[in-house]
């Protein structure tokens, strides 16, 4: 159990032994949305967000083939090793010979080829990865593919990419990947009764609000994560909506449904009532149904008394949290600030469009609340010394918080709605009670992934 | 195809080397890259990255940047970095874009070195080699940059036989313990440790490197820093990890070193590639030929060695095999009937082949850690069944 803060102990002491500098700001002095100005690049060891290669391989019987340079292999490769999917993974090296002699084209065609020869079992699909220096190389892309479709006409190539260095002006290979992978899905005849979850990489809760309110309507609902073979992949395409909680699929789910001709909603997992409740009564009106079958005001009251309840164990406990539990820290924020909680510190690097409202709200009522950066040049060496004074709500906050006491999630786990929230108080009091393994815990790739580490 | 890769994972890259070698100097380095060259390090290369703080970064360079050629930026923001935390030293590392676009490195490196006042340098790299070559280009270029003076005349300073142990990262050793290991057995054998690079001693254990009489390589990472402290000093170099039986000629090699001043390979007397061999050994050539060695004494059987890294030729005895890739390395592992390797060699060795684990950061990263060897006492438990 964490040990409760002295009078003496005030967040204001803790805090005065950081060097700040310009690795933090306090709320009231944040530009929005980039609080903190561009530079060299840190990484820390939290590790638990997905990457390209666990997000791909949510697809059953997938082989993802990359063509890269060393070290940008290095990183996918063993990936795929942690999570026991080597089998699952194959690839082509490049060479400087490649990049400045040879035909990309022919060197990424050839290598497939010999991949895919080698390969103990037929994939009913292959993602390719192509990579940056694709781009540089103004790689006929087109030609590549064409002709390892002429070559392997019962293999479906989808079309991926790990190309960071696009990502600050354009899309970002998550998001990417995130269109790509549903693109083998078929143009087929909507179930009216079923609809498609697309592109998160967690299931989501079976208590969450969507979820019930989906069952109180008879739909089934289809989910990417839980897909256990290829054919049953493809039948997300019979959902007769199409809808998405996470950010980053935005973009994919979109363009699917613009394909497949299907209504599609994005309902992002947030943390204030009246979003909430304005979800759901959109997810209610795409459905044809006249009210949600949920009562709002039981369930915010629930919500209330489970904060309540989280606030009465954890009291005055100083609390730090991350972007990589949720994508609506600033949210989160605000929902524990309103609620009593201590919140002093959120790690985030920009803030999201979507919280904009957020950032207005803790601006006024929260000027001193702290934002750090994570991969600030000084992020590195800002004292991990919090310790068991604080109670930390994500694995880079843990890290940062140097603490025991943690909320191990990503992404939002599968948290969405009432339920969601009222599910973060259990977390939260948890957490407060009992201790974790913060280093063998963070540094685990792919949260809720298998690991051999 | 050469290129192609089934299952097997591709070593620690150049650039990861470089950051793995310079880690505990004090400086910063820095690799000019988009994304992922950091996360790649500090997650499969790097195994102090939690608790031990060391500068390094990534440029986060972009589209727009690297199409026009914008330099400024990433010179700002070295400058910015460099102010801000007064590193040692500031080195750089290239990755395959600014390879592509010929990014002048040793340019940027001298505005940046001029503007700070503190010394800085490119390590040549750009992500598309092994670890061998990027950890020991950094080592050579601390050797060149920051080992100034020799043997101080007056000798009886030094108290009695003097070495540096070159080429220590945890890429290679990382298990825990292993330098101070290392150490006390030299101790054991009358040498006074001057430096170890770089592991467990700082930039200014390195600064007295220059005073030592010999310089003991312990993987092929520490032979390019060799040859420049031989180059600058005199000193001369012996090859070869002591470990095991073969711990003996390591240190006879040593003496012979010291009273001839004649580079020494011990690693290399071996009874390399016979065509009887019927254990295979895989990995970095250094540690891998002295065990091979250890075994070849301790049980009389030839030890048949692949080389999968960059390595100089001059570390490899003749009939030792360099495989480059997959496909060259699973005919041999196919033939083996015994293999001592990492872990993740498993899956293209022959199902009835003796497999002895010898897990290795440098190739499957952290996913064997808590199994690594002290490799100056581990012994193969060879029952010669095989």
């Amino acid at each position: 159990m964490l040990r409760p803060i002295s009078e003496q102990e005030t967040a204001e002491n803790m805090r005065s032994t950081y060097p700040t500098g310009n690795v933090s700001v306090r709320m009231a002095e944040a530009s929005f949305p980039a609080p903190f100005s561009p530079g060299l690049e840190f990484n820390s060891p939290a590790h638990g967000t997905w990457n390209i290669v666990h997000t791909g391989m949510l697809v059953p019987g997938a082989q993802q083939i990359y063509v890269c340079a060393y070290n940008c292999m290095r990183g996918v490769v063993l990936t795929a090793a942690e999570m026991n999917a080597s089998d699952r993974f194959s690839f082509v090296i490049l060479s400087e010979r490649d990049l400045i002699l040879e035909n990309l084209e022919d060197v990424t065609i050839e290598g497939v080829t010999d991949v895919i020869r080698k390969l103990n079992r037929r994939p009913p699909a292959v993602f390719l990865f192509t990579v940056c220096v694709h781009h540089f190389a103004g790689c006929d892309l087109r030609r590549i593919y064409r002709t390892l479709e002429t070559r392997f006409p019962d293999i479906v190539f989808v079309r991926c990419y790990m190309d960071p260095i696009m990502q600050k002006l354009s899309l970002t290979p998550d998001q990417k990947l995130r269109k790509a992978m549903y693109d083998p899905l078929p143009m087929t005849d909507a179930d009216p009764m079923s609809v498609s979850l697309i592109g998160s990489d967690l299931v989501l809760d079976e208590t969450s609000d969507l979820k019930r309110i989906l069952r109180h309507c008879g739909r089934r609902i289809r989910e990417t994560p839980s897909c256990r073979t290829w054919e049953e992949y493809l039948q997300l395409a019979c959902g007769s909506l199409i809808l998405t909680i996470w950010p980053s699929a935005h973009y994919g789910a979109g363009k699917l449904a613009e394909r497949l001709a299907r209504p599609y909603l994005y309902l992002p997992s947030s943390f204030g009532y009246d979003e909430i409740e304005r979800e759901l009564q959109q997810m209610a009106k795409v459905l044809g149904e006249p009210e949600t079958g949920l009562d709002s005001a039981a369930e915010q009251n629930d919500c209330e008394r489970a904060l309540h309840a989280a606030h009465a164990v954890i009291g005055d406990t100083t609390i730090e949290l991350d972007y990589t539990f949720h994508p609506r820290p600033l949210g989160l924020a605000r929902l524990l600030l309103a609620h009593g909680f201590r919140v002093e510190t959120v790690y985030l690097d920009a803030i999201s469009r979507e919280e904009e409202e957020d950032y207005h709200w803790l601006r006024e009522h929260a000027p001193t609340l702290q934002l750090t950066a994570t991969n600030h040049v000084r992020s590195r060496v800002i004292p991990r010394d919090g310790g068991d004074r604080v109670l930390a709500i994500g694995q880079k906050a843990a890290w940062f918080a140097g603490t025991r006491h943690f909320v191990n999630l990503v992404q939002g786990g599968g948290l969405w709605g009432y339920d969601g929230i009222r599910r973060l108080a259990t977390l939260m009091t948890d957490a407060f009670l009992h201790e974790k393994d913060t280093a063998d815990l963070i540094i685990r790739k792919g949260w809720g992934c298998e690991s051999c580490i | 195809m050469r290129q192609s890769y089934r299952i097997l994972p591709v070593y620690t890259a150049d650039v990861s080397g470089i950051c793995s070698a310079l880690y505990e100097l004090g400086g910063m380095t820095v690799i000019h890259d988009p994304s992922g060259c950091n996360s790649t390090y500090n997650t499969h290369d790097e195994i102090r990255w939690y608790d031990q703080d060391s500068l390094i970064y990534i440029s986060g360079l972009s589209e727009i940047d690297a199409v026009t050629g914008n330099d400024q930026k990433f010179i700002d923001a070295l400058v910015k970095a460099v102010r801000e935390l007064h590193p040692a030293f500031l080195a750089l590392a290239s990755s395959p874009i600014p390879f592509m676009s010929g990014t002048d490195f040793p340019a940027l490196a001298r505005i940046v070195g001029k503007q700070t006042g503190v010394p800085s340098f490119f390590i040549p790299s750009n992500g598309m080699h092994d670890y061998v070559r990027g950890a020991g280009a950094a080592l050579a270029q601390i050797a060149t940059s920051f080992v100034t003076e020799g043997k101080p005349a007056d000798k009886s300073r030094i108290n009695g036989r003097a070495a540096n142990i070159l080429g220590m990262t945890p890429l290679d050793f990382a298990a825990p313990g292993q330098a101070a290991s290392l150490k006390r057995l030299l101790s054991a054998h009358g040498w006074h440790t001057v430096s170890i690079w770089a592991m467990g001693d700082g930039l200014d254990a390195i600064r007295q490197a220059g005073s030592a009489d010999v310089n003991l390589v312990v993987s092929s990472v520490g032979l390019a820093a060799a040859k420049v402290l031989q180059q600058k000093f005199g000193t001369p170099y012996v090859v070869g990890l002591p470990t095991g039986l073969f711990a003996r000629q390591v240190f006879a090699a040593m003496e012979r070193a010291m009273e001839q001043g004649q580079n020494q390979y011990p690693c290399k007397d071996r009874s390399a590639g016979k065509p009887d061999s019927t254990v295979t050994i895989i990995g970095e050539p250094v540690t891998c030929a002295s065990i091979a060695a250890a075994f070849e004494r301790r049980h009389g059987v030839p030890v048949r060695l692949l080389c999968p890294l960059e390595a100089l030729d001059e570390v490899l005895a003749p009939g030792d095999i360099p495989v480059q890739g997959e496909e060259e390395a699973e005919p041999w592992l196919e033939q083996a009937r015994a293999v001592i390797a990492d872990p993740l060699y498993r899956p293209v060795c022959s199902q009835g082949a003796v497999f002895y684990p010898l897990p290795h950061v440098a190739f499957s990263g952290r996913i064997y850690l808590k199994q690594m060897r002290d490799l100056t006492t581990w012994e193969v438990e060879y029952n010669g069944n095989e």
